[in-house]
């Protein structure tokens, strides 16, 4: 039986063929039947095969550009009653394809390995050790002591016990981030002496404003945490983002763990995975707007994005002003800056792409403009 | 025939003018600022020298004798009396000098590394990787900039700083640009190409102007005022500003005047070639007019969207075009487009005579152009145009034979381009075929407004006549409106039975049943004939009249929106109706079966067909929709309201928790936010409720009820909105808050959280609402503009952005998506090569082919 499916290796996609195999079990096919349908496949998937010269890009641009004229603005979007907030939208699609260094809403989906996600207790405690906590969140009070030229700090003993701090581990996380500065246990809490030799109100007070962000655990940017049961998993939704870090915590379930940054997972992960979260993230805006634009275009887009193994936005410092025609270039924005860099290195403009052509006033170089006949003239043939 | 032999531009080279070529290129030496003398004749050597090129009729120009229209224009040039910098080469200017010794020239760095910097830089060049050569060159030159001691003849080196606007500073004290010049002369070449720029095109000296190109009088046209006064070009008034002050600093040099005049006439000219070449630079004050509007110069010429790149060389115009107001017309077919006929006498195709149709064309010649359908122009072999008039027609007559070219009026079936603007994909543009109408609006059917967006409430459309034999093929083959009827964007159709049609074919098939004469009458009524009207029984159900439409082998099986299965047997409808589901746009499963079976002139038949056998069948049974249709029954008015209050006691127990304290708050949120999320939820599930309550207590004969279930028009929410309840209004997914401390207005209490202080409209459109409720109705209406309104240019820039940076992108014959450059971003397009809009949805429906394979 497989052999019928080996001879038709070549003429179908891998994923129809896997379909044709499961469908035909299904339906109990006789092989003279499965040949009909790999044969009558062959004939459908010919006739859809896309054909030489199209102007792909711009089709995938304008299922783009059209949707995003039905899309909304509205940014905030909460799905459900209790959600992190995430952009959606308009908004979100023109950051995606802008490469912005940093989302405006970053958030991320951390998933545990299975022997962490026993209980809600031991959930709800990994959740803690992600947020990120400063000093400032397990105190009351920050108080300049002039007399003793320090700073005292009032720790709160329940959020202490509820936490499970240890005094000494708050110290030795203050001594390691604060430079040049003893910290010694008190009473009510801890107190902070510099080690200079010339202390003055100024600096206690940069002492005191630099302790309050002392991490004292979690995660840095990592500023929300919510547990949350998702299809009988244990999901701990974040807002901020901190891909590394989090993927280093042994509690984390890597492969399942993501950002909504891309920028992050390129440098983590690498090139392919910011491709394929480029695509996740537009299908879900996509979806989430109620559209459909094919999976195709969407991929497309992203494959221009990573092309050259860093994310390139679809912007002037992008893809756009990457491209090798000058005209090409000056014609989409800032033309006289590349007017003037063209000049001082005597660019030559080899009129490949399109917009040049449309300059001049020639046939551009896709569809039916793509196709040259030539043909050779025999030397010494009759007239 | 001779076949015109075209010349192809193979290359553009870009690169600076040396003052050799300027004077090389130019015709004219530019001394006196008088543009004309006493009788109005352009001076030579002013600004208007006719050796530049001629802008008034009748003149030649002295350079290439020719006319107006004809001669080009030829550059000029002025000498400066004083040497200025080009504004828009100071950052190179600048890098100049701060990476080479100001004694001897040279780079700052020891000759080996420059050659291995140059051979690193070279290396990158060859393998085209631009931006890894960008970014040496620029931490090269960065590493030369701190360098404080010439290695070559140990000079001390002084830092070079930049005053804005324009002019540079060493350890404070001014340079001119005659010493700037002097310095980048020593530059060797190999110098200056480890910085990074091409000797050959591009020579530091030469970003140090001492001679000036003028441009030539033909990109700077005065105009004659009605009152016969010349109004110069802003781009003259500015040269004439140069060549006044240059004059002046020239006679200050040589009457020997004081070194402070001569630098503040120096500065002056600096400033006037700096507002030449832009005027919107930083920190220099703007040229402006006598009125105060500032002067366009060469810069503002070039930039933005009304600049030369994207308004004149992205952007043509055209002739053979025509726009004007768009009205429909259910009768045309769907490729068909209404041409008025006075369009139809402007526009023309041009029609070779040969032995078949010349006496065809003989019949339109003498018509003329006055007369419909007639001919305007008769061009003759050696492409001489004439006019047809009663004055030439005879002669023509005579003349014509085979080879002559007739420009003829449209006709019906001709070939057109219609489109609709916002152009945002390729639905947007189409071919039609003319159809000649009275009346002076382009008609078109209703069903291909979704692909054009467009509606009748004063939308014009743009009408284009392709003229060349091949330009007609392509558009007829590739853009044709059955070619397009299927998106790229998604596979589904676009195009579909809309509105009243939908409606109709729900009618019809759902419950009516006809005489027979009634039944041939409404298949004829709506241009249909089919052989199998002979076998009609007395009585005729609607479904065996749809399946007339339907050919005998066709079989499907498919659901409606409302669940229940449709099934067609060899072009029967056994089962089921015509909904939205099955013929709708974006939906219709029955269009695309067709359209995959039997292709394109098929089914636009079919859609053509169902569209107006929909329409004849409302005009047969009448079908309206009024006020009274949202009436409901005493009884669900009653269940509603009890609804109502039930909500409004719930969201009161919510708020007295909240106010006690005892809300429990949501993981993740506060208890204010839960509050509001819960209340939120409870409001918005008793409109559903009644919607609900409403629709299944209606009169299923109601015209809005049955408008909303088949499809065509609206849905059951909206008919609970008028007879019953409108509903929650949020603006930004929240209820109303407002912009009044404590309250969204200044009826209500502080602190008021009830529906009604928040924006819950209790009452539907027909009640009529409350002061209040239509306020809030009003700012949710407001909301909804803005969105639009904020929405529009910035899907429109994304959308620019995409196409610009994706326009080069094409499938090569290797199947492989490739750049401008060849470079290749996909090996197979989408991973299988599958087009979107000529599969299924972009995939091999496997189980539709398995369903026909088991069914024979």
């Amino acid at each position: 039986m497989s052999d019928i499916f080996e001879k038709y290796k070549d003429k179908l996609p891998g994923a129809v063929l896997e379909e044709i195999k499961t469908e035909s079990k299904l339906n109990e096919l006789t092989p003279a039947e499965i040949t009909k349908v790999l044969d009558e496949s062959v004939k459908e998937y010919d006739s859809a095969l896309i054909a030489p010269g199209e102007a792909i890009g711009i089709i995938t641009a304008e299922s783009f550009g059209e949707a995003g004229t039905q899309m909304t603005l509205n940014v905030f979007h909460f799905a459900g009653v209790a959600e992190i907030q995430v952009t959606r939208g308009l908004p979100r699609l023109i950051e995606l394809f802008d490469a912005r260094k940093e989302p405006s809403t970053p958030s991320m989906e951390v998933y545990l390995k299975p022997e962490f996600t026993t209980n809600e207790k031991t959930i709800r405690r990994v959740a803690s050790f992600i947020k990120e906590m400063k000093l400032e969140e397990i105190s009351l009070e920050f108080a300049l002591n002039i007399m003793k030229q320090s700073v005292d700090v009032d720790l709160d003993e329940e959020k202490l016990k509820l936490y499970g701090f240890k005094k000494e581990e708050i110290i030795e996380k203050i001594t390691k981030g604060l430079k040049n500065v003893t910290v010694k246990e008190t009473k009510k809490g801890i107190t902070i002496t510099s080690n200079s030799e010339e202390t003055n109100l100024s600096l206690l007070y940069k002492i005191k404003e630099a302790a309050k962000l002392i991490l004292i655990r979690g995660v840095p940017k990592i500023v929300q945490v919510l547990p949350k049961k998702e299809d009988n998993k244990y999901v701990i939704l974040c807002a901020g983002s901190n891909l590394k870090e989090v993927l280093a915590m042994k509690e984390v379930e890597a492969k399942l763990t993501m950002t909504n940054n891309i920028f992050e997972i390129s440098n983590t992960l690498g090139i392919e995975a910011a491709r394929q979260a480029i695509i996740n993230e537009a299908l879900a805006v996509i979806e989430n707007q109620g559209l459909d634009i094919n999976i195709r275009h969407v991929m497309f887009l992203a494959d221009i994005m990573t092309q050259t193994g860093v994310v390139r936005g679809i912007t002037r410092g992008g893809i756009s002003g990457e491209k090798e025609s000058v005209l090409a270039r000056a014609s989409f924005e800032t033309p006289i800056n590349h007017l003037i860099d063209a000049s001082l290195v005597g660019e030559l403009d080899q009129l490949k792409s399109v917009i040049e052509n449309v300059i001049i006033n020639q046939p551009i170089p896709l569809g039916t403009g793509l196709p040259n006949l030539i043909s050779k003239m025999k030397k010494g043939a009759k007239k | 025939m001779t076949e015109e032999v075209t010349k192809k531009v193979d290359s553009i080279r870009f690169s600076m003018l040396s003052p050799q070529v300027v004077k090389k290129i130019s015709v004219a030496k530019i001394v006196t600022p008088e543009l004309y003398d006493r009788e109005g004749y352009p001076v030579d050597g002013g600004l208007m020298d006719i050796r530049m090129g001629v802008i008034d009729p009748g003149l030649r120009c002295k350079t290439c004798g020719a006319r107006l229209k004809e001669c080009p224009g030829h550059f000029g040039y002025m000498e400066l009396a004083r040497p200025v910098l080009h504004i828009k080469y100071l950052d190179e200017i600048l890098q100049f000098l701060k990476t080479t010794c100001n004694t001897c020239g040279r780079v700052l760095v020891e000759e080996e590394k420059v050659k291995r910097h140059l051979r690193n830089v070279n290396m990158a060049e060859r393998e085209r990787r631009y931006r890894v050569k960008r970014r040496m060159i620029s931490a090269f030159v960065n590493s030369i900039k701190i360098i404080k001691k010439c290695p070559h003849c140990n000079a001390k080196q002084k830092k070079i700083a930049l005053e804005k606007p324009s002019t540079i500073l060493e350890d404070g004290k001014r340079i001119t640009p005659i010493q700037i010049k002097s310095r980048l002369e020593k530059i060797s070449d190999e110098d200056v190409a480890a910085l990074g720029i091409n000797p050959k095109f591009a020579r530091p000296e030469w970003m140090i102007l001492d001679i000036l190109a003028v441009p030539p009088v033909t990109i700077r046209p005065s105009i004659t005022l009605e009152s016969g006064e010349r109004s110069e070009d802003d781009l003259t008034h500015k040269l004439s500003d140069i060549v006044r002050i240059n004059q002046r600093l020239f006679e200050n040099i040589n009457a020997g005047a004081p070194e402070i005049i001569i630098e503040d006439l120096w500065d002056l000219l600096q400033y006037h070639i700096t507002t030449l070449f832009d005027n919107e630079i930083a920190q220099v004050p703007v040229a402006r007019h006598r009125s105060g509007q500032p002067l366009k110069t060469l810069s503002e010429r070039i930039k933005s969207k009304e600049g030369r790149f994207r308004h004149n060389l992205a952007g043509k115009r055209v002739n053979f075009s025509a726009r004007t107001v768009i009205s429909g017309d259910p009768k045309i077919a769907f490729n068909e487009v209404g041409v008025p006929k006075i369009i139809a006498m402007e526009l023309t195709i041009p029609e070779k005579a040969t032995e078949w149709n010349i006496e065809w064309l003989k019949e339109l010649i003498v018509k003329g152009s006055k007369v419909y359908p007639g001919a305007n122009y008769v061009i003759r072999p050696d492409g001489k145009k004439k006019k047809i008039t009663d004055e030439t027609r005879d002669q023509l007559l005579e003349e014509l034979q085979p080879g002559y070219i007739v420009e003829r009026h449209l006709i019906d079936k001709d070939i057109c381009i219609f489109n609709r603007q916002p152009t945002l994909h390729r639905m947007s543009i189409m071919c039609h075929k003319v159809r000649i109408l009275p009346g002076r609006s382009f008609r078109l059917n209703p069903a291909v407004c979704t692909p054009y967006n467009a509606d009748f409430d004063g939308d014009e459309m743009n009408l284009h006549i392709p003229q060349t034999e091949e330009a007609r093929a392509e558009a007829e083959i590739l853009m044709s409106v059955q070619k397009q009827i299927i998106s790229p964007k998604n596979g589904l159709n676009i195009v579909g039975s809309v509105e009243d049609a939908i409606s109709g074919l729900y009618l019809l098939t759902k419950r009516l049943t006809l005489n027979k004469e009634e039944a041939i009458q409404l298949l004829i009524g709506s241009g249909i004939y089919d052989e199998r009207m002979k076998d009609f029984k007395e009585k005729v159900s609607g479904k065996d009249i749809f399946s007339v439409l339907l050919r005998e082998d066709f079989n499907f099986v498919g659901t409606a929106k409302d669940g229940s299965s449709v099934i067609i047997k060899k072009g029967q409808l056994k089962e089921g109706f015509i909904d939205q589901a099955l013929v709708g746009e974006e939906k219709g499963q029955i269009i695309r079966e067709i359209y995959s079976k039997y292709g394109d002139e098929v089914g636009l038949d079919f859609l053509g067909k169902i569209f107006r056998l929909g329409i004849e069948t409302l005009l047969k049974t009448g079908f309206t929709t009024g006020i009274s249709d949202s009436d409901v029954l005493p009884k669900v008015q009653e269940k509603n309201q009890e609804l109502i209050t039930q909500a409004k006691k719930e969201v009161d127990e919510l708020i007295a928790q909240y106010k006690a304290g005892k809300l429990e708050p949501l993981p993740g949120n506060t208890v204010d936010e839960t509050l509001e999320l819960k209340i939120s939820e409870i409001l918005n599930k008793v409109r559903n409720d009644i919607s609900k309550q409403v629709g299944s207590n209606i009169n299923e004969d109601n015209h809005s009820i049955i408008m909303a279930i088949c499809g065509a028009k609206g849905n059951l929410l909206n008919v609970a909105m008028m007879s019953a309840c409108v509903g929650q209004q949020a603006i930004g997914g929240r209820r109303i808050k407002g912009n009044y401390s404590g309250r969204a207005l200044s009826m209500f209490k502080k602190g008021d959280l009830g529906p009604e202080a928040h924006g819950f409209i209790a009452r539907g459109y027909k009640q009529g609402m409350s002061p209040s409720e239509y306020f809030f109705s009003a700012m949710t209406g407001r909301d909804a503009l803005m969105d639009t309104a904020l929405r529009t240019p910035k899907s429109g820039y994304l959308y620019r952005r995409l196409s610009n940076a994706l326009q080069d992108l094409r499938i090569e014959y290797d199947s492989t998506v490739r750049d401008a450059e060849k470079s290749i971003i996909q090996f197979k397009y989408g991973e299988d090569g599958v087009d979107v809009s000529k599969s299924d949805g972009g995939k091999i429906n496997v189980k539709k082919i398995i369903r026909q394979i088991k069914g024979k």
